[in-house]
């Protein structure tokens, strides 16, 4: 067991498809085991090259990252499994198990940021996932993908440097780079004004590459034209892990450290969150191409993470990190059934798609059932969190019911777009009389619906993620006075 | 088989019907039409047959599992609930009955869709029903609506899509922005949404607030149609008359009026209400709605439409009824739902007669079609005549009880409404009887006979029940005076 | 704060002045090569805030030599991580350059607003 995380790191080997997906299944179910270990009440650790915590880089694995590497596995095996007749369509032959390649490192890195307890190997990490993404975005037959990749490049580079100039500012101070020990050692330290700058430094670095609003720029145009396999498994889970490293962040590493940094983190990321939430929904509201409007959806469901987040309660986080898992799912759902579009319409425009569920029934179905966890219906995942989100604003105090009432007006835009795709596929009339437009391959649709009943499943048993997330939350929050 | 069995049978049989019919839609119409049938006949056993249970005082409950701490899905039945859960499974079979005459005689598009569709809204009706705690019954609730938005836009042309929009938008939006929020503060404020008579929140939430509570339930549950939440049903009035019949006159319409009298008795509680004086002004909108609603009525031109304003007319009478807050007016509520269900059901299946027989649409198209559809139109009378409320039909019980909690709470705002809509009522059914009875066809019009027998079979019977209800209708007092023994 | 002060930290002073340098040419430039240089630069000036805090007073390279006690040493462990950060620093380059390579084909135009023109 306490080998377990090496191996998630050991793996970028696989070449073609098959044995990428057998990596990728094998991680995952390394993941599950961690989990149920996890669940048992234990934090695993690992030190590796044997040297022990401080001195050593060390791997650790609480109920957080036990959460989040389900996701990422989750969703790298799941895309892998049914990225086989898309990818096949999208990238030519010989360049097929260099994309593999690059697909295992990305999840490789993504895996080791989750399990990293080492402030400067989650930035090799970050880096390594984030150069296997510029080259998966980039690798589809879209001229369009790479200006957008550039613009991430440079976007992401930046949020990098960012953190590693804060963790070298932490370094200064505190003489550790070890995440625990961070936490220990930064209330002996006198001076605390670089601390506060590191801390302003590492909170923008990390919030670039989450795509936190304003900072989002780069990502609807990557997600638009990146390959669609390649688009599942980063809108399920990149943003994510960005977004778990700045959590982890602020709420153990420097929150109680700083005097009133609960106060000064909430205010920065509360304003974000909400104007994050409505703008991108607005905007989704009107977007025509379907990639894009999911893109920009998924920026206002960021918003929604670092709402709980900004709550610093038990409550909020625990929403925050269900609002992770069950988005992963729901939006991952989506882009496979947009995947599966796209195995026959080239063009994903929302005028283009009328009447697609004549002839992609299932397909049509599986997008619908996503669609709605992403709105909050009750059965379905996004309902948990959301339901989550709505109890922790109600306990936040006197902003609570503006917040609440924010939630729910942007679960109303929700249903604006949402619909405006359902109505699409099902009432429009063809734009093309193209004929021979039937199902997608099987692959990709078990795929799809194997995802699409998790969101009922997680909707009504949510008891795994719950537990993890609420252990997240105590475990995030045990440093608080 | 026990009742606690019996709530999860009620549950699942639709959904298995469902399937099964998706299956047989496969192979041919009839064996399709058969399985409907047969389910519907099986469900009617399987809810009737809970009724000796609750008539004597049970109260089977069952917890199918918990979702998350203190948030769970059971199912409780209680008087309410039953009564609603007969009402809705028995008026299916006969709907069914009905919809196969009309869905044939129009020759429609994608019949198992439809059936499939109806199976599913039942069963998310049932869920309604049963529901024993808030969060249960929000999500048959949803469930309801997404279920039925299919059959609303049935037709699948431009108008028809844009209705249906209007539909799922309102019902949708409402219940997220407006009923989501309100039983997340009930969960917080009192710790549990279980339904239990006389209420959980008495003391758990302040004076002030719980006027505003209250509206965020009583618009948030926009499927009652108080005004100004309403517009969706008219909307819904493009779906096939079947639809209409049973969903919009019944199944829909009633889980709103239902799902807010169950939240004024088992989650405020009657007494608790009464005592919050800032809770008073439900009375208000839900009278506006029925004399606004009467007058729009009083201008519509299409029969289904005009009947749409009616049904909304109606409905605030329960949660007028509702909202007097005295057990005569309790059970009046309930009563209503009943005799209402009847009386709509019969108008809306007469005018979906009259569209298979001769494609009319419009009020005035319907000069001396008495003497061409005599059946039909004697079955549109009785209805009509139940809703306004003259002996010897159902609606006149019903409304005895309301104007009897009226007096009991001295309240002149209900009185003065009661009367005002029962002339308003008289005043837009009648010309439309005097026209059809009376009045001579103009001399050109095609000549056309009765609709399918399945139909008018379908629509007779529900004609008897609403006369039946007047005479017969002890079962149904002595069930819901359950409800207020408790309460005095 | 004496003058002096100031300038003893002239090394932190560069840092910044790098840093802001790099950041500019990569927000104003038009040219994704110039963005590209930019981007190192700002890269560099990190390498530089690492290498400025690893240095004691009197140190000289951390290398055990035999005989020689209490050697005061350069904190070794900046330096091994920045090294690793020039690693990355460099696939980051190398990658950036060659996606610049590709846009060239795809488009015939390395500048921005071209680009952006395209499509």
């Amino acid at each position: 067991m306490l080998s377990a995380p090496l191996v998630v790191l050991l793996q970028p080997r696989g070449l073609a498809w098959a044995g990428a997906t057998a990596a990728g299944l094998v991680s995952f179910a390394i993941a599950v085991a961690l989990a149920m270990a996890v669940l048992g009440g234990e934090t695993q650790t690992y030190a590796m090259g044997g040297w022990p915590a401080p001195y050593g880089i060390a791997l650790a694995v609480d109920d957080f990252s036990a959460l989040v590497l389900l996701l990422v596995t989750g969703a790298g095996a799941a895309a892998l499994l049914a990225a086989r007749p898309s990818v096949d369509k999208q990238i030519e032959e010989e360049r097929q198990p260099l994309f593999y390649a690059a697909w295992l490192l990305g999840l490789a890195g993504l895996a080791g940021i989750v399990v990293s307890a080492d402030a400067f190997n989650i930035f090799v990490f970050m880096e390594i996932s984030s150069l296997a993404s510029y080259i998966l975005i980039a690798g589809g037959p879209d001229r369009r993908a790479l200006p957008a990749v550039f613009k991430y490049l440079i976007m992401g580079t930046i949020g990098a440097t960012f953190y590693l100039i804060g963790v070298g500012l932490v370094y200064m101070m505190t003489g550790t780079l070890n995440l625990a020990d961070m936490q220990a050692r930064i209330g002996d330290v006198v001076d605390l004004n670089p601390i506060l700058v590191a801390a302003g430094f590492i909170t923008i670095g990390l919030a670039l590459k989450a795509a936190v609003f304003p900072l989002h720029v780069w990502l609807p145009n990557a997600y638009t034209h990146a390959p669609h396999m390649v688009t599942v498994f980063l809108a399920a889970c990149a943003t994510k892990v960005a977004l778990y490293v700045l959590i982890r962040f602020d709420s153990m590493v420097f929150q109680d450290k700083l005097s009133d940094h609960v106060i000064q983190f909430a205010m920065f990321a509360m304003p974000l969150a909400v104007l994050g939430i409505l703008v991108a929904s607005a905007v989704a509201m009107f977007e025509g191409n379907l990639k894009r409007l999911l893109g920009t959806s998924s920026v206002a469901q960021i918003g929604y993470i670092l709402l709980g987040a900004s709550f610093v309660s038990q409550a909020g986080i625990t929403a925050g990190a269900m609002h992770m898992f069950n988005h992963a799912l729901a939006k991952g759902g989506l882009f496979l059934a947009v995947a599966c579009l796209a195995y026959h319409y080239r063009d994903l425009r929302l005028s283009q798609l009328g009447g697609a569920a004549a002839r992609m029934p299932w397909t049509c179905a599986a997008l619908v059932l996503c669609g709605l966890s992403l709105i909050g219906v009750p059965g379905t995942a996004g309902f948990i969190s959301k339901w989550l989100l709505i109890t922790a604003a109600l306990d936040a105090g006197p902003w609570g019911w503006t917040l609440v009432i924010v939630i729910l007006v942007s679960s109303l835009m929700a249903v604006v777009y949402v619909w405006r795709i359902v109505e699409t596929l099902y009432f429009q009339a063809p734009a093309t009389e193209e004929t021979g437009i039937v199902e997608a391959p099987l692959q990709l649709l078990l795929m799809t619906w194997l995802v699409a009943l998790l969101n009922i499943a997680f909707g009504l048993a949510p008891a795994i993620p719950l537990t993890l997330a609420e252990g997240s939350a105590a475990a995030l929050l045990g440093g608080m006075p | 088989m026990n009742a606690e069995t019996a709530i999860l049978v009620a549950i699942v049989l639709p959904l298995a019907g469902a399937l099964a019919i998706a299956l047989a839609g496969r192979i041919g119409p009839n064996l399709r039409e058969t399985m409907t049938l047969v389910t519907s006949a099986a469900l009617i056993w399987v809810v009737w047959g809970m009724l000796p249970t609750l008539m004597a005082d049970g109260r089977p409950a069952v917890t199918v599992g918990e979702v998350m701490p203190g948030l769970s899905i059971a199912f409780r039945v209680e008087p309410l609930g039953m009564l609603f859960a007969a009402l809705a499974s028995g008026l299916w079979l006969i709907n069914s009955v009905y919809s196969i005459g009309y869905m044939r005689g129009n020759g429609e598009k994608h019949q198992t869709r439809f059936y499939v569709c109806f199976a599913l809204a039942l069963a998310a009706t049932m869920g309604v029903a049963f529901a024993g705690n808030l969060f249960t019954l929000f999500l048959f609730y949803e469930a309801l609506t997404l279920s039925t938005y299919p059959l609303v836009s049935h037709k699948g042309d431009a108008a028809t899509v844009r209705s249906a929009r209007v539909y799922l938008g309102i019902l949708l939006s409402t219940s997220i922005g407006l009923f989501l929020p309100a039983i997340i503060w009930v969960y917080t404020a009192a710790g549990t949404g279980d339904f239990v008579l006389g209420g959980i929140l008495e003391g758990k939430v302040a004076e002030p607030e719980v006027g505003l509570l209250l509206g965020l339930f009583v618009f948030g549950i926009a499927k009652a149609a108080v005004m100004p939440v309403h517009r969706w049903l008219p909307a819904a009035m493009v779906a096939p008359t079947p639809v209409s019949a049973l969903l919009h006159a019944v199944a829909v319409v009633k889980a709103g009026v239902f799902t807010i009298t169950k939240v004024i008795v088992y989650i405020f509680g009657v007494e608790f209400l009464f005592a919050s004086p800032s809770s008073a002004w439900l009375m208000y909108p839900a009278a506006f709605t029925i004399i606004v609603a009467s007058l729009v009525a009083l201008r519509q031109t299409n029969i289904k439409r005009l009947l749409a304003y009616s049904t909304i007319a109606q409905l605030s009478y329960v949660v007028m009824a509702a909202a007097i807050l005295k057990p005569h007016a309790e059970v009046g509520a309930a009563i209503h739902m009943v005799a209402h269900a009847f009386g709509k059901i019969t108008l809306f299946f007469a005018a979906g007669a009259i569209y298979v027989a001769s494609k009319k649409t419009e009020i005035y198209q319907l000069r001396g079609i008495g003497r061409r559809m005599p059946w039909t139109m004697a079955a549109f009378s009785i209805g009509a005549l139940s809703m306004i409320g003259v002996p010897p039909t159902g609606g006149f019980v019903s409304k005895w009880y309301i104007l009897a909690g009226a007096f009991e709470a001295e309240n002149l705002v209900a009185l003065f409404t009661i009367i005002a809509s029962t002339v308003l009522n008289a005043a837009y059914f009648l010309p439309i009887l005097y026209m059809a009875w009376f009045e001579r066809e103009e001399a050109d019009a095609k000549p056309h006979g009765e609709a399918p027998f399945a139909a008018v079979l379908a629509l007779c019977v529900t004609a008897l029940l609403t006369l039946g209800f007047f005479l017969f209708n002890g079962p149904v007092i002595e069930l819901e005076s359950q409800v207020v023994r408790g309460l005095t | 704060m004496k003058l002096l002060d100031l300038l003893g930290y002239y090394n932190y002073w560069v840092f910044a002045v790098v840093l802001m340098v790099g950041l500019y040419a990569v927000i104003s430039k038009n040219n994704l090569i110039k963005k590209l240089i930019g981007l190192s630069i700002f890269q560099s000036a990190v390498f530089l805030l690492y290498i400025t805090m690893d240095k004691v007073e009197g140190g000289t390279a951390p290398i055990i030599q035999a005989g020689v006690e209490n050697q005061i040493f350069s904190n070794p462990l900046p330096q091994v991580l920045i090294l690793t950060a020039i690693v990355v620093g460099v696939s980051t380059l190398a990658l950036g350059l060659a996606i610049v390579v590709r846009i060239r084909e795809a488009y015939g135009t390395i500048e921005e607003h071209e680009i952006l023109g395209a499509d």
